[in-house]
């Protein structure tokens, strides 16, 4: 049985990933049950592996990428907010907590950033409890 | 508007229509719903002016969405020379919203289409099928419970043609005996010209297509009542897709879903041991198939900005799960936060391939 909560970061290369490095070099504290996907850019993120990651059991998912205007391709992140404004509504269609999704704007340079965002998410996802996709029912 | 009216049935005046358009090398083509007999009707890009009798443009089925058929035509180079194409309103949104995801091009097409009564499921197209669709043509349009009419298009509130060349008003009238074209655009009245009618002139008839439109508006709320977020959640959607085969028809028949090579096909859905542990090991069980309640809500957030309600997808369902009804409900409610409504405007984008500097700010974690 597992007792800690699984959180998936999708993480973008150029600088919420960077900023994973440094907080991992900086000897920062970074929650022990995130599991990390470095993609190019938060807009490589289609919200289908966000779904795809709530079927498979994670508990929360955390898209992290460059800050508005910093994007290393210029707007990609301004198109993957649009995107999870778009998941977020479909999610709350069927009821389904959007609350286990964070969408985060964290710099190369941000290394403490990501140790407290990291944290404050892994620990407000435990709090919640498991993720109900999770508990569907076999039988009724 | 100028409008040409002839007394002759609907399908008949669109035959002369179309006849004309041939014999004075207007088009080279005609792209429109052809019968081969009740329990064969179909799509056809006909050339050979002769062929035009088969044509049966305005029998309420929808084999296939013409909108896809169209993108097909049209995907990897534009039409050479100009065709006049048939077909319903959501068809056209749908083809306009392929033209906006480069699956379509509009170029040296005549769009003529006409206020639309709704589609019988495709199912009901077998021997018998003619009885139907006579008491389909003596009903008005404000008669929403013509066995088999598709739920999709008795909650349908789309079903002017806005942006077509040449409108047939057709429900409004509910006539068999005269039809009138309204030419709506220059270049609809080119392609007329000389076209032996009788000229007059002639709009819409707004009052009576609200009238249709609250009917329908009144259904949309008695059938959305009942999927709503409460009676979702995960348990709603095993009442509803429990009994889904995964044979994804739904996605091959929807004209917005136009990837050939679907994620949902591919290697990455197959599930071995990895995938189904997880589960067993709560649950000490794992239901096959796999990933059906993956697929549609994939489906949903890939095109639920585009679906334009068409009900192909329950059409074609072989376990008749009511899956338009259900994607039409969660498109009306992604939709309204970009307020977009797919196909009504060439120009304006889908909401995903574009954005907004200062928008959702309180999605993003500044
Ligand atoms: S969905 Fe609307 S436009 Fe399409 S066939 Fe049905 S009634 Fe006509
Ligand atoms: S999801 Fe269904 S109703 Fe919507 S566009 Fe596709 S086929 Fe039509
Ligand atoms: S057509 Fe019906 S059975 Fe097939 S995938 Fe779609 S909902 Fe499931
Ligand atoms: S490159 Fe980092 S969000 Fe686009």
């Amino acid at each position: 049985m597992q007792t800690e909560p699984t959180i998936i970061g999708f993480l973008c290369n150029w600088c919420s990933y960077a900023a994973a490095d440094l907080a991992g070099n900086s000897k920062l504290e970074v929650p022990g049950n995130l599991t990390t996907i470095r993609v190019m850019c938060s807009s490589r993120v289609d919200p289908v592996f966000i779904l795809n990651a709530y079927f498979q059991g994670a508990d929360g998912v955390l898209v992290a990428g460059c800050h508005p205007g910093d994007c290393h391709y210029q707007t990609g992140n301004y198109y993957a907010r649009r995107r999870l404004a778009l998941l977020i509504k479909i999610l709350q269609t069927f009821d389904i907590e959007p609350k286990r999704l964070r969408l985060s704007w964290i710099s190369a340079s941000e290394g403490q950033r990501f140790s407290e965002i990291t944290q404050e998410f892994a620990k407000f996802i435990k709090e919640a409890g498991p993720n109900p996709l999770k508990k569907k029912p076999f039988f009724e | 508007m100028k409008a040409l009216k002839l007394s002759q049935s609907p399908d008949n005046a669109i035959g002369s229509l179309l006849k004309y358009l041939f014999e004075q090398n207007k088009i080279s083509a005609a792209f429109v719903l052809c019968k081969n007999n009740s329990r064969d009707y179909f799509y056809g890009l006909i050339t050979d002016k002769n062929l035009l009798e088969k044509i049966t443009p305005t029998t309420p089925i929808m084999p296939s969405s013409a909108g896809k058929m169209l993108s097909k035509l049209t995907m990897l180079e534009p039409l050479t020379s100009p065709i006049a194409v048939v077909l319903r309103p959501c068809e056209m949104r749908a083809f306009y919203e392929l033209i906006k995801l480069e699956q379509a091009r509009p170029d040296n097409i005549l769009f003529i289409s006409f206020t639309c009564k709704g589609v019988i499921s495709i199912k009901e197209s077998k021997d018998g099928f003619e009885e139907k669709i006579e008491a389909y043509q003596k009903n008005p349009a404000t008669e929403l419970t013509l066995p088999g009419l598709r739920q999709c298009c008795q909650i349908c509130e789309n079903f002017v043609p806005e942006n077509a060349d040449i409108i047939l008003p057709l429900i409004e009238k509910n006539d068999l005996n005269n039809t009138t074209f309204l030419i709506k655009t220059e270049k609809a009245e080119d392609f007329v010209q000389g076209f032996e009618a009788e000229t007059v002139e002639e709009e819409l008839n707004d009052t009576e297509i609200s009238k249709i439109k609250e009917k329908r508006a009144r259904k949309k709320a008695e059938v959305f009542a009942n999927i709503t977020p409460d009676k979702l959640g995960m348990k709603g959607l095993i009442d509803i897709f429990g009994r889904c085969l995964n044979c994804h028809a739904c996605g091959r028949a929807c004209p917005i879903c136009y990837c050939n090579l679907c994620y949902f096909d591919s290697a990455d859905s197959e599930v071995g041991p990895k995938a189904y542990e997880a589960e067993t090991e709560t649950k000490g069980a794992y239901r096959l198939p796999a990933n059906t309640i993956f697929y549609h809500i994939g489906r949903m957030i890939h095109i639920s900005l585009s679906c334009i309600g068409c009900g192909m997808c329950t059409d074609v369902c072989p376990v008749s799960i009511p899956v338009g009804t259900i994607f039409t409900r969660v498109a009306e409610s992604a939709q309204e936060v970009f307020k977009y409504i797919p196909g009504r405007n060439i120009e304006e984008k889908i909401p995903i391939l574009t954005f907004k500097i200062n928008e959702f700010e309180e999605i993003g974690e500044e």
